[in-house]
């Protein structure tokens, strides 16, 4: 049984437990409609441009299929497969970080079954160290967002500008995107998504714009213009997702610690106080015991 | 009687009015753009867009880098990587 003062001590150093995840559950949850409403915001850009890629994309493939940018067809080879893996920077947000890796790495050991070969590309730091024990030297960078508070379009367009550069040099064939998509704040669900080359959804609307449009300069070099655009824009939406989510776990982990902490107050009080009692008890007994000798 | 205007960047709707004439930087020279013009899609070279609310009135300028602008029926979209 521990004394008096150690449970003093331990009651003590549990209250402050509780107050750092109290402060941290309210500073998420803050951060969290921020990050949302970027998210929010960025969603008309997004999806207006996927629009017009993927109409383009289908009217070119669907005409010549030649002369298409390999941002579009591929390098025509399935062997080196790159996978970009989009973490947070902090922890403390429950299993965000892990759930986000472990589809990652399911997606790595798929791949290499089938005889490919995988690569990592980091987004944030705390992915790290578990990608790095799992396949050690297989992290050929890692993009540095310790800078920023918010994710910016300008660390999405560097990204973007990395990964176009590194497939034009033919360092990977196919890029995946790992994120975790937000659906609330009790939800995340980790995503998968190819981003190079791009996919073109299937049920693209193919008579989206109408066949009279002009094109200036032409439809090629809008289309080429526009690809390299649509990667750093869907790895901006990963970002600001990813933002979300990361807040929002947080939210949700930093709850259950601070309900945790003071299912553990109570009953570390009602310990202390019921040996307060006994010591008091055996004290009496033994004046009153004292007293009965005489 | 109006053009339907929109300016978007990736972090926000920057601008969605109804306008009179929005004369936008293409690559390949100015162009621009009123009310009923034929769908056009054009890319966007860095500089400024004139926004005129109304006829003859002076216009308001914004700076665009990088994008793309798509005139169809429903009126003129500006996609910019950066405005203002």
């Amino acid at each position: 049984m521990a004394s008096l003062k150690e449970l003093k001590i331990r009651i003590g150093s549990v209250k402050s437990t509780q107050k750092i995840t109290k402060a941290k559950q309210m500073v998420a949850a803050a951060k969290l409609r921020k990050a949302q409403a970027a998210a929010e915001a960025a969603r008309p850009y997004s999806s207006r441009l996927e629009a017009v890629v993927a109409s383009l994309a289908s009217k070119i493939a669907g005409g010549t299929g030649e002369g298409a940018s390999p941002l579009l067809a591929g390098t025509g080879k399935d062997e080196v497969h790159l996978l970009v893996v989009a973490n947070s920077d902090r922890g403390l947000a429950g299993a965000f970080n892990a759930n986000i890796v472990k589809a990652a790495l399911a997606k790595a050991r798929a791949l290499e079954l089938d005889g490919k070969k995988v690569q990592f590309y980091l987004i944030g730091r705390k992915g790290r160290p578990v990608i790095n024990r799992a396949y050690p030297g297989k992290i050929v960078a890692q993009f540095d967002t310790t800078g920023a508070k918010q994710p910016g379009y300008d660390q999405a367009q560097a990204i973007g500008q990395e990964l176009s550069k590194m497939f034009l040099d033919g360092k990977f064939d196919i890029a995946h995107l790992f994120y975790s998509r937000f659906k609330s704040a009790l939800a995340q669900i980790p995503t998968e998504q190819q981003i190079i080359p791009v996919k073109i959804p299937a049920d693209a609307d193919r008579n989206a714009i109408p066949a009279t449009v002009e094109y200036e300069p032409s439809e090629e070099a809008i289309l080429d213009d526009l690809l390299p655009r649509n990667i750093s824009i869907q790895l901006f939406k990963a970002l600001l997702e990813n933002n979300a989510s990361e807040q929002g776990a947080s939210m949700t982990a930093m709850d259950n610690a601070t309900r945790n902490a003071g299912d553990l107050i109570s009953k570390l009080t009602i310990q202390y106080n019921r040996s307060r009692q006994a010591a008091i008890t055996t004290e009496l007994v033994e004046i009153i015991s004292g007293a009965e000798a005489l | 009687m109006a053009l339907h205007f929109e300016l978007v960047t990736p972090e926000k709707l920057v601008r969605s009015a109804d306008v009179w004439q929005v004369v936008v930087p293409g690559t390949d020279g100015d162009f621009g753009v009123l009310e009923g013009h034929a769908p056009f899609m054009s890319t966007v070279r860095d500089g400024s867009i004139q926004i005129f609310a109304t006829a003859g009135a002076a216009p308001e300028i914004i700076p665009v880098e990088g994008g793309f602008a798509e005139v169809n029926e429903k009126g003129l979209t500006v996609l910019a990587e950066k405005a203002g």
